[in-house]
């Protein structure tokens, strides 16, 4: 809602107030402000000028050359384009020195040799959008009514003498989509009580609107209120100047005076009207009703609207002529022809008119107003005003009576509540007076109690229904600022992240002190990476609207993101990535309308993990590299003693020999492997590495409380055994062998040498571990620790035909 | 007196030779010549027992004057040698202390995590839980219960992703809260959490708008809250992301699910209140909206609104993180590229 200061000048003293100033106060106490503009600051040379003369110019097909009086000594020549200007025509001149909107600067100048003292501007030129200005002045000039007096300042006769403040205006606040509202709101705020304009209707006693019009509806819930009038004998014509000023301004192209008094009058009371010719309703009959499923009807716009029972339709008794609240027929809409207006003041439901806008995409500023709900006590007024208006302005006479339906009544509103009550709910301590005081400021009348107080709400304030609403009346009018800042003085009870978050964070810490960085990615993506690297049944979970491919359907695993940002990096020279992601994915679950959320958490590492320098040479990142850090990892969060790995070729988009199942008590908890090459090469990316692991399943068991063992105070022993096997047996199995027949002492094993190729027959490899002894009793005797390792020895030779060396 | 003289001589050639020794083995074997079980000043005093028993203690004493001497002398020359030894080693052992050192590889936490962490545990420190929710809701938890029935001009369709009719992506954090809100049991004490997450709506991306972006709520209801405590509280908020010298301004506002509900805004950081661009000239900066709960939201979790009441605010991480630290793009958050990211390592 764009707000003239001066139209509201008409109703409150403002002249105390600078506009800068007032919408501050209207931001803190009311109503956020977009905007305040004053054009007069910027605008200036700008005058009334008097087209004496306008001759083509020689060697120009659309250039004149015109003398213009601006009240100098002598006429200003000026060269001028616009198709429309014409000799005795009054116009808007921007003399040399006028800065306009779009940044020109008006000088002396030649145009085509012919000198120019000046420019005659459009309404755009002086920055009015497009879509306000009245079609006639679209193409060129505005031409000003003939009162407009040579030389004086031209801003006046188009209100840009005037300060605009741009209201944001929430749902809840529908009452300050009109001036009386916003009157209303600021005369709260200033502690003044606006004056309204008394309207009384002359009405031409001779005939009775029942001879011309009979009103009815289908369904009160629909229209709980619908009323007409008939203004006869109209001539219909361009508006006066004060009216075009105030709708352009106002941001509503000036159309006709019948047209312009609907609008003027919606932006006055926020009542929305329309005017039918009525003539063309061809009926004595108007009904309010449901569209048949497929009844057509051509709009103002020109377009077939095929409807249905969701919209609400004006019809004459048998056609539709109007899309109820929503857009006018063509059919009987006003022309110039147009001599007798039935004019339409309603109440229609909301979402009805919400439901059609929206399914129509026809959202105006009736609809809109409409859909927020109305002042039920201005439909009458504002149709009163309107149709006196249209017969002042048209010299029409308006019908007597007016024909209505109406289920409802404007009512007041009653809402008691404790003093106690406010105080408790803000924290102050306001007396009942002070209470007393802002509630009529609103215009709110309020009878006391010793306790209470019942505020009276009038219908202009249709939002306040209950206590919590006049506490906010209460506290916006006292001020936020005013507000004492405490905190909440409630039983302390300790705040602690829970086992699993902390673990979570733990994690994070662990990740990013192994060099991996952490990324957040979409979780929304494409089909097809929703679905890659998970092996959980099912299709992934889709939008049923998307708004593109790139973002339909949500995440089954973590990885297809992070790979996206290491070729997003790779591919912008960042060579080496090393990135976590700890996150949701979501699995659909057949008996369930919710999908199950499991939270994982992912690495991708690509290039190196140290790049060669003075001391070290390059270690790129290998399958190792990132098993240690998912080792370490367990061992953090205390699942290591559990965890195993086991080869896997079955995940399509991993290397098929360099991937293992991660598995913890058994079950599969995650995935760690090299990407497969041939999507490497696609991406352009070299070898890298992926891991992702479901965090829920290792984090959602109890939390194991952690008891110190004591530090073994015998010294321990420890023994190598270095042999040969197949290439095919697992560390992990030769690890298990020597678990088994280690014998109660064997406290750790280490790999400490493996090697393939010379020396060692095709086929196999040499394997080198370190045995660690401990009797954390006594110091062990060198026989028993030797009758252990032989043990050990005699089992790997037995049961995985290693040799001895 | 041979004897007395032959000691004496014997003092200054070995002062002589212990001076000129160039090194330890040097010193070393002249200790053994003159020290020595077979050494000279013993060899001397092995002639002792010839004297006459008034001469012995006379010469006795001599001699041992000689050999504590020329221990002294000895061992000052050692400690002379060694000193030289260890500047030589020290001298060979210098390295260029400007060539780099080994580079420890460590990454560092997303900037929106950096900024949620941050306001989880101020909020925890002050007794509140952690609490999650899950991304994907159903309409009845993400509008309905906030006080945002089918038909509210407040809620708007297009901004929605449906998964079915009734199946949504969370366009704020708030279903969490009515969900542990129906659950909580007074009986225990006051409810006060924050729900961090990641929340979603349909929004073409570009640099000010994201489909996806995070979100963190916050709720505390009990008896007697009033909303001076939200001011409190929230004033603790800005101070603590936005420095000590911050002040909030309350403005009228409108959530569906507050009443009455305010915006918030904090003074301009940049410019401390005076105007600049990134306040918009105003001095001030909307940094999140808040508000008293609805009765209707207690109600409709079970909750006796004349008892108990409370308030609510919510705050986007992402819009945080571009006033504080100036990022101009919200792409930025969900591209991950670590030149932008690696920006955070130092903690801002
Ligand atoms: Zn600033």
């Amino acid at each position: 809602m764009r707000v003239s200061v001066k139209w509201l000048s008409e109703y409150l003293d403002l002249s105390d107030i600078a506009p800068v100033e007032l919408a501050d106060q209207i931001t803190l106490t009311g109503i956020e402000v977009d905007d305040v503009t004053l054009p007069s600051l910027t605008l200036d040379n700008l005058v009334v000028g008097e087209v004496l003369t306008a001759e083509e110019m020689a060697d120009s097909d659309h250039l004149k050359v015109t003398a213009v009086d601006v009240d100098q000594e002598a006429p200003q020549q000026i060269v001028c384009g616009a198709p429309n200007v014409k000799a005795g025509q009054k116009v808007i001149v921007a003399l040399p020195g006028a800065k306009l909107p779009n940044g020109l600067k008006i000088k002396k100048s030649k145009l085509r040799g012919v000198e120019s003292n000046g420019m005659i501007c459009s309404l755009q030129e002086l920055g009015f959008a497009e879509a306000v200005v009245p079609k006639k002045a679209e193409d060129g000039i505005y031409v000003l009514p003939m009162e407009a007096k040579t030389g004086h300042s031209v801003l006046p006769y188009i209100g840009l003498d005037d300060a605009f403040i741009e209201l944001d205006i929430t749902p809840n606040r529908a009452d300050a989509l009109s001036m009386r509202g916003v009157g209303y709101e600021v005369g709260a705020i200033l502690s003044q009580k606006p004056a309204f304009p008394e309207v009384t209707v002359s009405e031409d006693r001779s005939e009775n609107i029942s001879d011309y019009i009979h009103v009815s509806v289908d369904n009160s819930q629909d229209v709980p209120v619908y009323k007409m009038r008939v203004i006869k004998d109209v001539t219909v014509q361009e508006s006066p100047m004060w009216l075009q000023r105030k709708l352009m301004n106002a941001g509503i192209r000036p159309i006709d005076a019948v047209v312009d008094v609907t609008n003027y009058i919606m932006l006055e009371y926020g009542q929305p009207l329309h005017a039918f010719d009525y003539d063309a309703l061809e009926s004595k009959t108007i009904r309010v009703r449901r569209a048949e499923q497929d009844e057509k009807l051509v709009t103002l716009d020109g377009q077939e609207r095929r409807l249905n029972p969701g919209n609400l339709v004006i019809t004459n008794g048998e056609k539709p002529v109007a899309l109820a609240g929503v857009m006018g027929g063509e059919n009987t809409h006003v022309t110039g022809a147009t001599q007798t207006i039935a004019l339409e003041s309603a109440l229609f439901e909301s979402s009805v008119i919400r439901k059609t806008a929206q399914s129509l995409n026809l959202r105006s500023e009736s609809s809109a107003r409409f859909e927020r709900g109305l002042n039920t006590a201005a439909i009458e007024r504002a149709l009163d005003h309107a149709a006196q208006l249209i017969a002042d302005l048209g010299n029409g006479q308006v019908v007597s009576g007016v024909a209505r339906v109406e289920a409802i009544q404007p009512e007041s509103k009653q809402v008691t509540i404790a003093l106690e009550r406010i105080n408790q709910a803000l924290g102050t301590d306001l007396v009942m007076d002070e209470v007393v005081h802002l509630m009529d400021r609103l215009g709110f009348d309020s009878e006391t109690s010793t306790r209470e107080l019942t505020v009276t709400v009038p219908p202009r304030r249709w939002d306040i229904e209950i206590e919590a609403d006049i506490i906010e009346e209460v506290v916006r009018l006292h001020g936020y600022n005013r507000l004492p800042a405490t905190l909440p003085k409630s039983e302390s009870i300790p705040g602690e992240l829970t086992h699993k978050q902390q673990r979570v964070r733990d994690t994070r810490h662990f990740m990013e002190g192994a060099g991996l960085s952490q990324a957040i990615s979409y979780a929304l993506t494409t089909n097809e990476k929703a679905a890659a690297f998970s092996r959980v049944e099912g299709e992934p979970v889709k939008l049923d609207w998307p708004m593109s491919e790139e973002h339909q359907a949500l995440r089954k695993s973590l990885l297809s993101g992070l790979l996206d940002n290491v070729q997003y990096n790779v591919a912008r020279q960042n060579k080496h990535v090393g990135f976590y992601e700890i996150g949701r994915v979501f699995y659909p679950v057949t008996d369930s309308k919710l999908p199950r959320e499991v939270t994982h958490v992912a690495g991708a590492l690509t290039g190196s993990r140290v790049e060669a320098n003075w001391q070290e040479d390059e270690q790129p990142v290998d399958f190792y590299a990132v098993k240690g850090i998912l080792e370490e990892w367990f061992t953090v969060i205390g699942v290591s003693d559990e965890i195993s790995y086991v080869p896997t070729n079955t995940y399509p988009e991993l290397h098929p020999g360099r991937t293992a199942k991660v598995r913890w008590q058994g079950q599969v908890v995650g995935v760690l492997g090299q990407l497969h090459p041939q999507l490497a090469d696609e991406r352009d990316l070299k070898e890298t590495y992926l891991f992702e692991i479901d965090m829920d399943a290792l984090l959602d068991t109890d939390k194991e409380p952690l008891i110190y063992s004591s530090i073994p105070k015998y010294p321990g022993t420890s023994r190598d055994v270095a042999f040969v096997v197949d290439e095919t047996v697992l560390h992990e199995t030769v690890l298990s062998v020597m678990k088994e027949n280690g014998g109660k002492w064997l406290k750790s094993i280490r790999l400490f040498d493996l090697y393939q190729g010379e020396n060692i027959e095709q086929g196999k490899k040499s394997m080198a571990y370190s045995l660690s002894y401990q009797n954390p009793e006594a110091t062990l005797k060198e026989e028993e620790v030797t009758s252990d390792f032989e043990q050990i020895k005699k089992a790997l030779v037995e049961e995985l035909n290693a040799e001895i060396r | 007196m041979e004897m007395e003289e032959k000691l004496t001589a014997l003092l200054e050639e070995a002062k002589a030779e212990i001076g000129n020794a160039a090194g330890l083995k040097e010193l070393e074997s002249l200790r053994v010549k003159y020290l020595g079980k077979k050494g000279e000043v013993t060899s001397v005093l092995k002639g002792m027992k010839d004297l006459t028993p008034k001469q012995r203690p006379v010469l006795g004493k001599l001699a041992n004057e000689v050999r504590d001497a020329i221990t002294a002398r000895l061992s000052e020359k050692k400690e002379t040698l060694e000193q030289e030894a260890l500047k030589k080693q020290l001298a060979e052992e210098t390295i260029d202390v400007t060539l780099p050192g080994k580079k420890v590889t460590t990454g560092q936490p997303h900037v929106l995590t950096q900024i949620m962490e941050e306001i989880e545990d101020l909020f925890l420190g002050m007794g509140y839980q952690v609490i999650e929710g899950t991304e994907v809701e159903t309409d009845y938890y993400n509008f309905e219960r906030v006080n945002l029935p089918q038909n509210h001009p407040a809620r708007d369709m297009q901004d929605t992703f449906y998964i079915t009719p009734d199946v949504l992506l969370r366009t704020h954090t708030s279903p969490i809260q009515a969900r542990t809100l129906e659950q909580h049991d007074f009986a225990n004490g006051p409810l006060k959490m924050i729900s961090p997450g990641k929340v979603y709506r349909r929004d073409t991306d570009d640099a000010t708008h994201s489909h996806q972006f995070h979100q963190i709520e916050g709720m505390v209801i009990d008896e007697n809250i009033t909303m001076a405590d939200l001011k409190g509280t929230l004033e603790l908020l800005a101070k603590k992301m936005f420095g000590e010298e911050r002040e909030i301004r309350l403005r009228p506002s409108y959530f569906p699910f507050t009443e009455p509900s305010v915006e918030v805004d904090v003074s301009c950081f940049k410019c401390g209140g005076k105007g600049c661009n990134v306040c918009k000239q105003t001095g001030w900066i909307e940094i999140l909206g808040a508000g008293m709960t609805h009765p209707h939201v207690l109600e409709m979790s079970g909750v006796d609104s004349r008892k108990y009441g409370g308030f609510a605010f919510g705050l986007g991480p992402d819009r945080i993180a571009m006033l504080k630290y100036g990022v101009d793009d919200i792409r930025n958050f969900y591209l991950n590229d670590q030149r932008f990211l690696e920006q955070f390592k130092r903690k801002g």
